[in-house]
């Protein structure tokens, strides 16, 4: 058994008690330009737990995934991961982040490193393994995703598909404490949509701690244990997929899923 | 006019051309390898959006590239020691050009940096490297080679400046020229030799780069 899933196979017990990993608490953001993005938005997610986070276009739902790593200040609020308080030009940003792997709707794999590169930098840099641990490790993840074959390529040399799954192990390989996913099909043609909607679903099931933003809504009825619906900067439902889908409250809600559903 | 061309001149001498040869492909290897240095923590001053680090380096930028190379050669030589630092006249020679590069390379490397789609940028923060880090290890590799013809260009005008450092009597090539000229007034042939030799240590410098991208950018080949 490697290490990998000794921890994930820790976390699902531990999914017993729910500690809180994410508690993000009335968190405001307004951009340079005056624009009120988030209005005092609070979010808690539990250790096991898949978020699925929906909304229309420009909701804010990027912009609030980002603030749990920092990659987005906000102004009032607060947000802790695993206990942590991430804040404004906080020193140690760096330290958290290293426990929360991220997924870009663009990929943004390193073009200059293979694969296999791509994934150990992190570990070897930042997590002081040897090449060989780290090497080892991101082969067994690249194993896991479906794509050990192609470790010696560049990024460039893979489809979008391939190069999504290239990232999510890399995240992966750092053992983060939570997932975030930004859209992570929406960039691709869509005969690649479901081989990585497969590697977040059995990432899911060994028990990993996501938010996902997505408009899958096969994966959000499957997999999502909560589905929360952002819309202009408020996030106005918090419940199963059950719930969301079949009985919708609010009337944004409905309006949302009408568009989505066919 | 019948002027009978002797190039025993060269023959005769060709250890003295070679040496000067020699020493120019030495300067420009040298000059280009710190000046790319000093061009690439200028591109990070540049890019860093710290006023004063961004000041700083564009003030450096300004000034040496409107300024002409052989003041700023004859300001190191023959200025500084005013204030007690003396260089040999290859010390001077190397730091000047390496000044000078940096100046050119700042602009070209800054160019490629900002050629780096932020994503990537974001994808180094989020591993959890710092920005520091994410510049070194993330940013630069692919920035170079965004921009390695427009550096190779630059690195071409670096080696045919270095003709300049003759001035301080850097006994570089165009010194080697100058010295046989001036006891055998065979000016045809030497400076015509002399134009060939140029020639060759540029295409060994081409070569050279050709090398360094195929060993360190073969990934740019596959960039979508
Ligand atoms: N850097 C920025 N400056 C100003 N406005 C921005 C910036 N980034 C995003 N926005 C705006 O904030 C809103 C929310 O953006 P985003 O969080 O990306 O929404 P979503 O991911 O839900 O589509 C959009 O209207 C967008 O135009
Ligand atoms: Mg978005």
């Amino acid at each position: 058994m490697t290490s990998l899933q000794t921890e994930l196979n820790g976390k699902s017990t531990a999914t017993l008690e729910k500690p809180p990993i994410i508690v993000a608490k009335n968190v405001e953001k307004t951009y340079g330009n005056g624009f009120h993005v988030l209005k005092g938005v609070s979010l808690t997610v539990n250790k096991g737990e898949v978020v699925v986070l929906m909304g229309p276009s420009g909701s804010g739902k990027s912009t609030f995934i980002r603030t749990f790593n920092g990659l987005e200040p906000y102004q009032k609020g607060s947000i802790e991961i695993d206990g942590t308080p991430i804040s404004n030009g906080k020193k140690g940003i760096e330290l958290v982040r290293r426990e929360v792997g991220m997924v870009f709707q663009q990929f943004n794999l390193f073009p200059h490193l293979t694969v296999l590169k791509n994934i150990t930098i992190g570990p070897i840099k930042l997590r002081g393994l040897s090449k060989a641990d780290a090497e080892q490790a991101a082969m067994e993840l690249l194993e896991k995703v479906g794509i050990a074959h192609q470790a010696k390529k560049y990024p460039g040399q893979l489809s979008g598909g391939q190069q999504q799954r290239v990232a999510i192990a890399r995240a992966l390989a750092m053992k983060p404490k939570v997932m975030l996913f930004d859209e992570p099909t929406s960039a691709l043609d869509p005969e690649m949509v479901r081989e990585v909607l497969d590697v977040m679903r059995s990432l899911a099931e060994s028990g990993m701690t996501m938010v996902c933003v997505t408009h899958e809504v096969g994966f959000a009825r499957e997999v999502a244990d909560r589905i929360i619906f952002l819309t202009e900067g408020n996030l106005i439902a918090d419940t199963t997929p059950d719930q969301f889908f079949n009985n919708p409250k609010e009337e944004r809600l409905k309006t949302f899923l009408s568009q989505i559903l066919h | 006019m019948h002027y009978s061309f002797d190039f025993s001149v060269i023959w005769d001498n060709f250890g003295v051309l070679l040496a000067g040869a020699w020493l120019t492909l030495r300067l420009s290897l040298m000059a280009v390898a710190f000046g790319l240095v000093i061009g690439i923590v200028g591109s990070l001053f540049r890019t860093s959006g710290n006023r004063l680090l961004n000041g700083i380096a564009l003030a450096y930028v300004e000034v040496i590239r409107n300024t002409p190379y052989l003041i700023q050669l004859f300001f190191i030589f023959f200025g500084l020691p005013a204030v007690g630092l003396k260089l040999s006249a290859e010390q001077a020679a190397i730091v000047s050009l390496a000044i000078n590069f940096g100046a050119y390379s700042t602009e070209i490397v800054r160019a490629g940096v900002e050629s780096i789609p932020k994503g990537q940028v974001e994808a180094g923060l989020a591993i959890g490297f710092n920005k520091l880090d994410v510049f070194r290890h993330i940013v630069i590799p692919p920035a170079l080679a965004n921009i390695y013809s427009s550096l190779v260009g630059q690195v071409i005008l670096a080696v045919l400046f270095t003709s300049v450092v003759s001035q301080i009597a850097a006994e570089d090539l165009t010194y080697a020229g100058n010295y046989l000229d001036a006891r055998t007034f065979r000016s045809f042939e030497i400076y015509f030799t002399l134009a060939i030799l140029y020639l060759a240590i540029v295409w060994i410098v081409k070569a050279l780069a050709y090398v360094v991208e195929a060993r360190f950018f073969e990934f740019a080949k596959y960039r979508q």
